[in-house]
């Protein structure tokens, strides 16, 4: 009998989570949709019905035409995957190296050093956005990539650490252990051990670090505005006038840069999940 | 030829110490099992031997070489762990192979070296597998081939039976054991179970809070501990400690009545009396009086547990058919082998 009331409430309960998480989900997925569909039709349809789908009548390719026509959009495009790419790799690479000295090795000092270094965590790297243009511009980075992938790098690390250094402390000991008495070195033991062993949670990071830098307007604003630097973010804008706003083309190419975003993330979902889970199920 | 010499090695941590200068020489070919409950500082001292973990003071010696300060991988040790510790990510070949191939070990001896441990071990059809593909029995077997293929001077266990389920337990030890005799190599094992001690050891050294307690055969270590600590860790069911006054050829134990035994000791002692050696007679006048509370019919023998006036518990072996039944008042007499020892440092008292 109970376990029937049991079953039933379970249904309920699940049910009602469930439609929670559609709602959610809709709400997410409106604007992005609202975005791709209108960017397939003709400007006066967009004006008209902005919630309609193209018909034959509306249906029109003129934006990415003149995305592609006007601007050096792959040029953008390039930018803004090299800059995440690169920053996302070193974020990882030095992360892994400072949240392994951090979980593994006893010096002295180590605790106020993994504060220090989780500290950023809390604080927004744009309250210094007056200082780092000074630096890049007498460092001679000024509307350079290079200048962004610094920026970058600095602003994902901590929570890289953050992260990275909890899982590595859950990394069995004895498997390091048996690792040096095989002769690896510590940069072995970090990359071919410890490593593979904690890809969940370098999927959450990766996904977690990338969406911020992709959409980042600011830093490239100020950082890299020249027409050979830009970044997608500012090239999108370019089509956004003070009297007149090229609304095909605003949309077309938006719907253009969710795609690599999109891309990662399907590849990364899986192991995102299990990242995100793995403290709550353990 | 590799002789392993410990010489006077501590660790501390801070002001807590954690191994007292431990000395100890292991022959070439020797068994050698450190046991001890947790805590006492066996494993950290393996660790040591490994070179895992460094010594506050003290030199490690194998052979004519100090390798006190060498990295791991080149001690010529291997070691085996509690947990496996297998790469989870290599398949059983490519766990064997990787200490060789890090050495830079030509690719033919690799193989060869692979081939002959998977054949000692039996692991022939697994070595394509992963090790989540392995029960916990093969998992141990493809670690210690692990360290069969690196031909050390030196095998360290670490606990390697404790997590594995009681009837696995006794049949990789009975591997280990057969391993030792095929392969002849020196093996420093550590373990708190009394039993691996026992029945695996050529010489077994007791450790307790930091400190050697004994050093000794398993024979040696039953027959003659050096104090209360050894006597009460080896043997199973354990020794009966008694507290009593000597004299006279008796033991009178406090509030329990007296107990005959051989001895010109005089004064105050602790008897030790292990479950085998105590008779019991249904006279309850005769010797230390008791009550039998419980009775434990193991098949080949018995345990029955008795309380004492005093209101301790005392446990006797016998063969497993028995008259004695719960709440019966019997006595109890040594029959024969009592140790005495003193209370205030535990040190076994020589007659």
């Amino acid at each position: 009998m109970s376990v029937i009331v049991g079953a039933r409430s379970s249904i309920v309960r699940s049910a009602f989570v469930h439609i929670v998480l559609i709602v959610y989900t809709i709400i997410a997925l409106i604007p992005a949709i609202v975005v791709l569909v209108n960017s397939f039709k003709s400007r006066r349809a967009i004006f008209g019905s902005p919630m309609s789908l193209p018909t034959p009548d509306t249906f029109s390719l003129i934006g990415y035409q003149r995305v592609f026509e006007r601007g050096n959009f792959l040029l953008y495009f390039e930018n803004s995957v090299i800059v995440t790419l690169v920053s996302l790799a070193l974020i990882i690479v030095f992360g892994a190296m400072a949240a392994f000295a951090l979980s593994e090795y006893e010096f002295r000092g180590h605790r106020a050093l993994g504060l220090y270094l989780v500290l950023g965590v809390m604080i927004p790297i744009r309250l210094g956005t007056v200082g780092i243009v000074k630096l890049m511009a007498s460092a001679g980075l000024s509307d350079t990539l290079t200048a962004l992938i610094l920026v970058y790098t600095a602003q994902g690390l901590p929570l890289a650490i953050y992260i990275l250094a909890e899982f590595m402390r859950g990394v069995s000991a004895d498997l390091k252990s048996a690792a040096r008495i095989d002769g690896l070195s510590e940069y072995s033991i970090l990359f071919f051990v410890v490593m593979p062993l904690i890809r969940p949670a370098i999927a959450t990071i990766v996904v977690f670090t990338m969406i911020p830098i992709w959409n980042d307007l600011w830093f490239p604003l100020v950082l890299a505005p020249g027409e050979r630097t830009r970044t997608i973010t500012i090239g999108a804008q370019s089509f956004v006038g003070q009297f007149l706003t090229d609304w095909n083309a605003v949309l077309a190419a938006l719907s253009l840069a969710i795609l690599p975003v999109l891309v990662l993330y399907l590849a990364f979902s899986r192991q995102l999940i299990r990242g995100l889970t793995a403290g709550a199920v353990k | 030829m590799s002789r392993l010499v410990l010489e006077n090695i501590s660790k501390r941590y801070d002001k807590t110490i954690v191994i007292d200068r431990f000395d100890l020489s292991v022959a070439d070919g020797e068994f050698v099992v450190i046991v001890g409950p947790s805590g006492c500082g066996k494993s950290t001292l393996l660790r040591i031997v490994a070179g895992l973990a460094d010594q506050s003071t003290g030199r490690v010696i194998l052979g004519d070489r100090d390798i006190s300060l060498l990295p791991p991988a080149k001690r010529g040790v291997a070691m085996v762990f509690q947990s496996y510790a297998l790469f989870p990510h290599l398949s059983v070949r490519g766990n064997m192979e990787l200490g060789l191939r890090q050495a830079r070990t030509d690719k033919k001896v690799v193989a060869e070296r692979v081939a002959e441990a998977a054949r000692i071990l039996e692991l022939g059809p697994l070595l394509d597998r992963r090790p989540a593909q392995l029960s916990g029995g093969q998992r141990q077997r493809v670690a210690i081939g692990r360290a069969i293929v690196r031909q050390p001077d030196v095998f360290l266990f670490d606990e390697p039976l404790s997590n594995l389920d009681a009837a696995l337990r006794s049949q990789v030890r009975i591997e280990i054991a057969d391993l030792h005799k095929r392969i002849g190599a020196t093996m420093i094992y550590v373990t708190h179970d009394q039993t691996e001690a026992m029945t695996l050891a050529d010489r077994i050294v007791v450790m307790h809070a930091g400190v050697v307690q004994q050093v000794g055969t398993p024979v040696e270590l039953f027959r003659a501990p050096a104090n209360v600590f050894v006597a009460g860790f080896i043997g199973s069911p354990k020794m009966n400690m008694l507290r009593g006054r000597a004299a006279d050829g008796r033991v009178e134990i406090d509030g329990a009545g007296a107990l005959p035994i051989k001895t010109r000791t005089v004064g105050d002692v602790i008897v030790g009396i292990r479950p085998n050696d105590i008779e019991i007679n249904d006279d309850p006048s005769q010797g230390l009086t008791a009550k039998v509370i419980a009775n434990e019919f193991l098949g080949t023998e018995s345990n029955i547990r008795l309380r004492l006036k005093n209101d301790e518990t005392v446990i006797v072996q016998t063969g497993p058919e028995h008259p004695w039944t719960v709440d019966q008042a019997v006595g109890l007499t040594a029959r024969g082998s009592a140790l005495l020892f003193t209370p205030g440092t535990g040190r076994r008292v020589e007659d």
